[in-house]
């Protein structure tokens, strides 16, 4: 087996944005759910949650190539 | 167990894809022969390279789709005219307007059209069979869009509260006051001047760069499983191709969804550039 330790890091840093990005949409969905009115308001935040989220995702794999 | 064994010696001839494979020499070189600011190193390319001419054929195909959907202006739109008044109030009402809001969004619209439809073709160009290349899987094309962005914020709220009141603005969050101040106002600066351009440009790149790479991992893994092995492991070719067909629809929306959200921050932060002081 060969390759980087980096990236089996990088697998495992993604669960914290995979769940953060899980319960955001769930929040979501739910927000929706109750109140089908509100999606236009809603749905900005929502992006922009998973936007944030995700950044830390896209941190991690930055590092991963980045880091030696 | 032995069949796993003896696939992942097997395996050893696959060679996976990597970065390199996105730093294409330049067009009418080979890797060889293309010519390399050498001081750099051996793979940094002098030359026009395909992500360079990808970026100019946007900037045609974004001007040819727009024009020519409101070229007639009719009072009853045809299909094509509708696709294109529709995709621009998208991003002028749905964005532009709803975020920055109706006083001040109209002096930002035409970036953040043009902004909008040059990400959206970019992007779009790694689903077009013959250059199935997306522009902004090289990272230096997405930093200097997010300088650009950068630029475009921070100057027009440099220009409406004067620089320290703006620096003021960015880095002191409001209701605070005391010791927490020290803690707080390098955490701040640092969060909305320094990471927010690097966020945003990593962002677009990374999901781009990894879609792509996920799909060459896909395609050259169903041929190698297909062609190279033998009959056990021989059906998961198939299997992958059908995971690349899959993961393509994926890549249809996380491209759309990548040009939608590159605007939406864009527009976040020129409206938190622009907002009055608390």
């Amino acid at each position: 087996m060969t390759g980087s330790l980096n990236m089996l890091g990088y697998g495992l840093a993604t669960v914290g944005p995979g769940l953060a990005i899980g319960l955001i949409f769930a929040a979501y969905i739910n927000g929706v759910a109750r109140q089908p009115e509100a999606q236009s308001r809603l749905q900005p935040i929502a992006i922009l949650g998973f936007a944030l989220a995700e950044a830390l995702a896209i941190i991690g794999i930055a590092l991963a190539f980045v880091v030696k | 167990m032995s069949i796993i064994a003896s696939a992942a010696i097997r395996a050893e001839g696959f060679t996976p894809p990597g970065p390199g494979d996105f730093n294409l020499p330049p067009v009418g070189y080979t890797q060889e022969t293309a010519p390399t600011f050498g001081f750099l190193g051996e793979t940094m390319y002098a030359g026009v390279t395909k992500p360079m001419l990808l970026l100019a054929l946007s900037v045609v195909l974004v001007f040819a789709f727009l024009y020519s959907s409101i070229r007639q202006r009719a009072m009853v739109p045809s299909r094509f005219q509708f696709i294109g008044e529709a995709s621009y109030s998208f991003v002028r009402n749905g964005l532009a307007r709803d975020i920055i809001g109706s006083h001040d969004f109209m002096r930002f619209v035409p970036y953040l059209v043009a902004l909008f439809f040059f990400i959206l073709f970019n992007n779009l160009f790694g689903m077009v069979p013959g250059i199935q290349f997306p522009t902004f899987s090289r990272v230096g094309i997405a930093y200097s869009l997010a300088i650009l962005s950068w630029l475009v914020y921070n100057g027009v709220g440099i220009k409406r509260h004067g620089f320290v009141n703006y620096v003021k603005l960015q880095t002191v969050p409001g209701g605070v006051s005391g010791a927490i101040l020290l803690l707080l106002i390098p955490l701040e600066f640092f969060s909305n001047i320094i990471v927010r351009p690097v966020t945003l440009a990593l962002r677009l790149f990374a999901n781009m760069f990894a879609g792509h790479m996920l799909l060459i991992l896909f395609a050259l893994g169903g041929e190698y499983l297909l062609f190279e092995t033998e009959l056990p492991t021989m059906l998961a070719g198939p299997l992958s191709w059908v995971m690349f067909l899959l993961v393509s629809t994926l890549e249809l929306l996380v491209m759309a969804l990548q040009a939608y959200v590159f605007v939406l921050l864009t527009a976040m932060y020129i409206s938190s550039a622009l907002v009055e002081e608390h």
